[in-house]
């Protein structure tokens, strides 16, 4: 296999709070991401998933480890140096309201990387961009607060894609969408994929969710990953106990196979008891 | 809660420190300056000189800041350039009748503003529009305007109430009444008007949280959620409205003086100050921002001892 | 994902153009009467030399303490023999210039610091934060009047320090927001995308400076012409100048020799003071709008309530019979709530809903948000925001009209229906432990002793998994978890034995594992004693695995109502087979074969 395009070894992120009091939130995290991938980071709130994808955007401070692109590492540039391998690694958010500024045209919001790093005529790349996330072509003009939250995270994934980076961090970006909404914009990453060949960090608290769009899973807990695996056997077998009780525990949309999985739950945690005690 | 509430006072005192060497550095810088106000523009520089040497004016700055701060600590702020008089004696004459009018007017503020700014919240409609009007005129017209016109109408026009002139509380208290109604009265207004608009906001953004609308799908009452839950958290911000409405109150008190013809600490200032009488002016700096610090730090006390995420910390 | 749809405030101006805002204002009497004044005395001010008659110290000795509608004194002439009218002119101009330095100082001084402090905080902000406080401690008017010995009689000199003593507030106003907008993963994606601060700070942080900067500074400028006039009024102003104060001043000097002279500078200085404020108002009402709907006034509601009801269909079709009376416990019938439009007509989000709970069974209401399954619940139990409007419809609990009489609906909530919302953290008042706070709404459901509440409230804290029951009821919201909390919250709903519990997306906020917990909970009790349930959700598999009936919510209806087991199996309706597609495209099935 070729060399991984990001590599993340042994990342420590530290916040220090008041009074020299801190957290440490990841404690030595490893894993890599080859071209056109999609890996998926799963674990609960507080389990530090969005601070492992802010580090490598260099959003969150790195504390110790390194993050290399390409093999050279990219937590240790300066910020003008970081700036101008901003192509690279791009970012959709979860929250498709706040992510995008009320006061900028949906134009505007898409020429500003383009700006960013020095590309001219940004118009027609516009109307490319729009396209290929199934926007119409007139919703240039138009600002965010006319768009749904599934419109406006096709917004967003416009955005990442302007620069055609080789890899898209994916914060949550279907958490705050209705089911039925988020099912197209998964669709949309996987068609996007398939004509780009972008790799994915898919961040997530929804096993179910990261089982149709990932090639390989890591189960995060506490700041550590418990689990790292093909997606669909950390998805179907899991064998980590905590990576069990993750899939245990999401509820699925039919009732008998519910209810089964409930007794086999309840039987599980009764196991895992009765071994403790 | 204690580390915090330390911190605090140690950073008052520091603020203190600061402010008052600022002023001091100010008013102090120009020795001949004050010299020559002190003995009118006619005076020959041999004349000035020696006064300067005199009022112990040609020292270095730090020093003379040094002897006032040691001075202060003693209770002896210095004496009147003019007639000698000692600076703290002045102020304990003039500081309580400034007092005697705004802890009553603060007290009333209180009270009418919290009535009429949870009443606004609380009710709304007509209540709370005619409120809102209120405020808006009351903060618009300036504290010295109105005490202008109580005067034209009260003292001039109808003579209820001396126009001007003060008399102790200790004299007679129905003069006392008689003298301090209309300057509090002006005072008044335009405290009631600005502290009841926040009140109402304050008491809004209670009622709009999630935890009283769980209290009324509790069946708990809804007098019973206003006076208990509602106003209990809104107390935190209203203190803060209170330790405003302090500071507006005395910044007011000072025109109102002049007004009346009240002898407080403002006019002090004032006087002290248009003939260059720098310790007078120098010690009513210092009171108000010892009153100032206090109250910001009392008010910063209550506000942790009503917040349990404080308490328990 | 709360479908409340009137809750999505606007933040700041930046929603819209500018061309908009400016004729919003324009169609806002008050801004433009306002306008008008100001942009009167600013070119008053501008025009003096060419406005006035003479020079503001010119006098006509003859005429003194003439009165109003003395010929060529239209405002009369004052006690020194000057024209009022001519003085007032000059005065403008002296007052403009006044209120410049002030807002120019204070600016400068506030929104440059403000920025940096709120953008770069770290040792910037530290030594801001502490000038802040040091300024804050000044004694604003004893200040100027202090510095009367140094400066002298210049009011412009005493406005600039003026100024400065008001740069804390814009400085406070400009970090907060800075603050707020840098934590806005828009400013996160401008870094990303290799934006520098500069632009950073010129692209997305002024925008969302601007508005508030521009409203403060109006009551900036109000407080900039009272200081003036005040100043001037102490006599810390030049005497032969003829700004406002200065005439207060003089005036109030004459006050018993010719009383109406006070009038004119006082009217001035007031009204335009008032002008001030009221076009802040008027900028922060158009700028800082926010789509929440307005409460409207009782007459406004009655009104628009008639005219949603005037509109509606009319019974043309007979109302669905009620369910059979012993087996149902709560029956919803043509329920419709609307809110507010801009125009003050009704904007349904509820169209029609009839919907029947029987005893002891769990009802799912799923839908997507805006779907109105949240205004359903809410309305059953009278906690619907304040601006909403039920245009029509009926709440049955057991018989009973709830919507009709506001007494029983009064008596039944709390203690026939218990409620469990969506936020387990912010649905606990901070300021009280969890054991009073449960012992409260116990009480005020069924009168009983605090000693007697406490011991029942201890055994169901026990019941929904809460093995220290004493410890948890002495700790504060802030000092549990959001499960726990939940728990807590999921007591306080059954204590009073409720025949119904009402919860909205219980589980939403919750851990996936923490939400199975709760489930289990939520199933046992309703097991044990026979609870009904409304379970608002918009998860299917929830409603999979704990409904026995489901209503499927759309655009404010009902489209499907069946068993669970009908539902899943063999659904109906168009849409609940995209819901469900969805749902499952997104699950971890064993026979997965993606």
């Amino acid at each position: 296999m070729s060399e991984p395009l990001l590599q993340v070894t042994d990342l420590v992120v530290r916040f220090t709070g008041r009074r020299g009091a801190y957290k440490e939130v990841i404690r030595g995290v490893s894993f890599d991401l080859a071209a056109g991938e999609t890996l998926s980071i799963v674990g609960e709130s507080g389990s530090g998933k969005t601070t492992i994808g802010r580090a490598i955007l260099g959003l969150a401070p790195v504390t110790a480890g390194t993050i290399s692109f390409r093999g050279s590492p990219i937590n240790t540039l300066s910020r003008a140096d970081r700036r101008r391998q901003a192509k690279d690694i791009q970012v959709v958010f979860q929250d498709p309201y706040s992510s995008l500024n009320p006061a900028m045209t949906v134009e505007a919001i898409l020429v500003e990387p383009l700006r960013a790093a020095g590309i001219e005529g940004g118009r027609n790349r516009v109307q490319e961009l729009l396209d290929a996330v199934g926007l119409p072509a007139n919703a240039g003009t138009r600002y965010p607060r006319e768009f749904s939250g599934g419109q406006r995270q096709r917004i967003a994934i416009a955005r990442a894609l302007a620069l055609e980076p080789a890899v898209i961090v994916c914060d949550e970006p279907t958490s705050a969408l209705d089911v039925t909404t988020q099912a197209t914009v998964l669709n949309l990453f996987k068609d996007l994929q398939e004509a780009t060949g972008v790799a994915y960090l898919f961040i997530s608290h929804d096993l179910g969710v990261v089982n149709r769009v990932s090639d390989r899973i890591a189960v995060l807990h506490e700041g550590a990953l418990v689990e790292l695996g093909p997606a669909r056997q950390i998805a179907t077998a899991p064998r980590h106990p905590y990576t069990r009780r993750l899939q245990m525990a999401a509820p699925v949309a039919d009732p008998t196979i519910q209810r089964r999985r409930r007794e086999e739950r309840l039987l599980m945690l009764e196991q895992s008891d009765s071994q403790s005690t | 809660m204690t580390r915090h509430l330390l911190f605090n006072l140690g950073r008052s005192v520091l603020v203190l420190f600061v402010v008052t060497f600022i002023v001091f550095a100010l008013m102090y810088g120009d020795g001949y300056g004050i010299a020559y106000s002190v003995l009118g523009l006619t005076a020959t520089p041999e004349a000035v000189e020696a006064k300067v040497v005199a009022l112990g004016l040609d020292r270095p700055l730090l020093t003379q800041f040094g002897d006032w701060l040691g001075g202060a600590f003693t209770g002896d702020l210095g004496r009147s350039f003019y007639t000698g008089q000692s600076v703290s004696e002045a102020l304990s004459t003039r500081v309580p009748v400034t007092l005697s009018v705004v802890i009553p007017t603060l007290v009333l503020t209180a009270v009418i503003s919290v009535l009429l700014g949870v009443t606004a919240a609380v009710r709304g409609g007509v209540v709370d529009r005619v409120v809102q009007v209120i405020s808006v005129g009351g903060t618009a017209v300036p504290s010295f305007i109105v005490a202008i016109a109580l005067v034209f109408t009260f003292a001039i026009r109808w003579r209820f109430f001396p126009a001007t002139g003060y008399t102790k509380l200790s004299d007679s208290p129905t003069a006392w009444l008689a003298s301090v109604a209309l300057p509090m009265v002006a005072l008044l207004i335009g405290a009631v008007a600005s502290a009841a608009q926040q009140f109402r906001t304050a008491v809004l953004d209670t009622i709009g949280r999630d935890y009283v609308r769980t209290l009324r799908a509790r069946g708990v009452r809804e007098s019973n959620i206003i006076f208990g839950h509602v106003l209990r958290n809104a107390a935190a911000p209203g203190l803060t409205v209170i330790s405003l409405t302090v500071f507006g109150l005395l910044g007011g008190a000072v025109f109102i003086e002049q007004v009346f013809v009240l002898p407080g600490m403002g006019q002090l200032a004032n006087m002290s100050a248009q003939i260059s009488d720098v310790p007078m002016v120098m010690g009513t700096v210092l009171v108000m921002v010892l009153i100032v610090l206090v109250v910001n730090f009392t008010t910063d006390l209550a506000i942790n001892l009503l917040n349990p995420k404080a308490r328990t910390r | 994902m709360t479908d409340v749809a009137t809750t999505i405030p606007l933040t700041g101006d930046a929603r819209r153009s500018n061309k908009s805002v400016l004729r919003r204002l324009v169609a806002n009497p008050q801004a433009v009467i306002c306008l008008v004044w100001l942009l009167g005395v600013l070119l008053v001010g501008a025009l003096a030399p060419w406005l006035a008659t003479s020079d503001p110290n010119t006098t006509f000795l003859a005429e003194t303490n003439a009165g109003p509608g003395t010929p060529g004194h239209p405002l009369g002439v004052d006690s020194a023999g000057r024209d009022v009218l001519n003085r007032l002119i000059w005065g403008a101009r002296e007052s403009a210039m006044a209120v410049a330095v002030v807002t120019v100082v204070s600016v400068a001084l506030g929104v440059s610091t403000g920025l940096i402090a709120g953008f770069y905080r770290g040792r910037f902000e530290s030594i801001a934060g502490f000038i802040t406080d040091v300024v804050l401690s000044m004694p604003g008017i004893v200040l100027l009047i202090a510095l009367y010995a140094l400066t002298g009689p210049d009011v412009l000199a005493a406005m600039a320090v003026y100024g400065v003593l008001l740069a804390p507030s814009y400085y406070r106003l400009v970090r907060s927001i800075v603050l707020g907008v840098r934590n806005e993963l828009y400013v996160d994606a401008a870094r990303v995308v290799g934006l520098s601060d500069w632009r950073i700070v010129g692209r997305h942080v002024l925008w969302a400076v601007r508005a508030p900067v521009i409203i403060q500074s109006s009551f900036v400028m109000a407080s900039g012409i009272g200081i003036e006039a005040g100043v001037s009024f102490l006599g810390l102003g030049d005497p032969t100048s003829s700004s406002w104060g200065i005439m207060l001043q003089q005036s109030f000097n004459s006050i018993y020799n010719n009383p109406i002279l006070v009038l004119w500078p006082a009217l001035v200085v007031s009204i335009t003071i008032l002008a001030l404020i009221l076009f802040g108002n008027a900028l922060s009402d158009v700028l800082q709008a926010s789509a929440r709907s307005k409460v409207l006034p009782p007459r406004a509601r009655r009104r628009a309530l008639a005219a949603a009801r005037e509109a509606l269909p009319g019974p043309t079709t007979e109302p669905t019979p009620l369910g059979s009376s012993d087996d149902v416990i709560l029956s919803i019938r043509d329920l419709r709530i609307g809110y507010p439009a801009p125009d003050n007509s009704v904007n349904q989000v509820v169209h029609g809903v009839d919907l029947d709970v029987r005893r002891g069974e769990i009802h799912g209401l799923v839908g997507e948000s805006g779907s109105g399954k949240s205004q359903i619940a809410f309305s059953t139990l009278g906690i619907l925001p304040k601006e909403a409007l039920v245009v029509s419809g009926h709440v049955m609990l057991d018989g009973e009209d709830l919507l009709a009489d506001d007494t029983k609906l009064a008596e039944a909530r709390g203690t026939r229906i218990g409620y469990v919302p969506q936020e387990p953290m912010t649905n606990l008042d901070p300021s009280f432990t969890i054991g009073r706070q449960l012992v409260k709404g116990l009480r005020a459901a069924r009168p009983m002793s605090k000693a007697d509440a406490r011991k029942r409230l201890e055994e169901l804290l026990v019941s929904v998994g809460i093995t220290d029951p004493d410890r948890v009821m002495g700790l504060y919201p802030h000092e549990i978890s959001g499960g726990m909390a939940q728990r807590v919250l999921i007591c306080g709903a059954i204590a009073s034995q409720p025949d119904i519990i009402v919860a909205d997306e219980p589980t939403t906020a919750l851990d996936v594992t923490v939400q199975a917990e709760v489930l289990e909970i939520l199933r046992n009790l309703s097991l044990e004693r026979g609870m009904a349930m409304i379970l608002v959700t918009h998860n299917l598999g929830v409603v999979a695995d704990l409904c026995d009936t489901v209503s499927v919510m759309k655009d404010g209806l009902i489209v499907e109502s069946a068993d669970v087991e009908e539902l899943f199996s063999n659904p109906r309706e168009e849409y609940t087979q995209q819901l469900l597609a969805s749902s499952r495209s997104v699950e971890l099935m064993e026979d997965n074969d993606e």
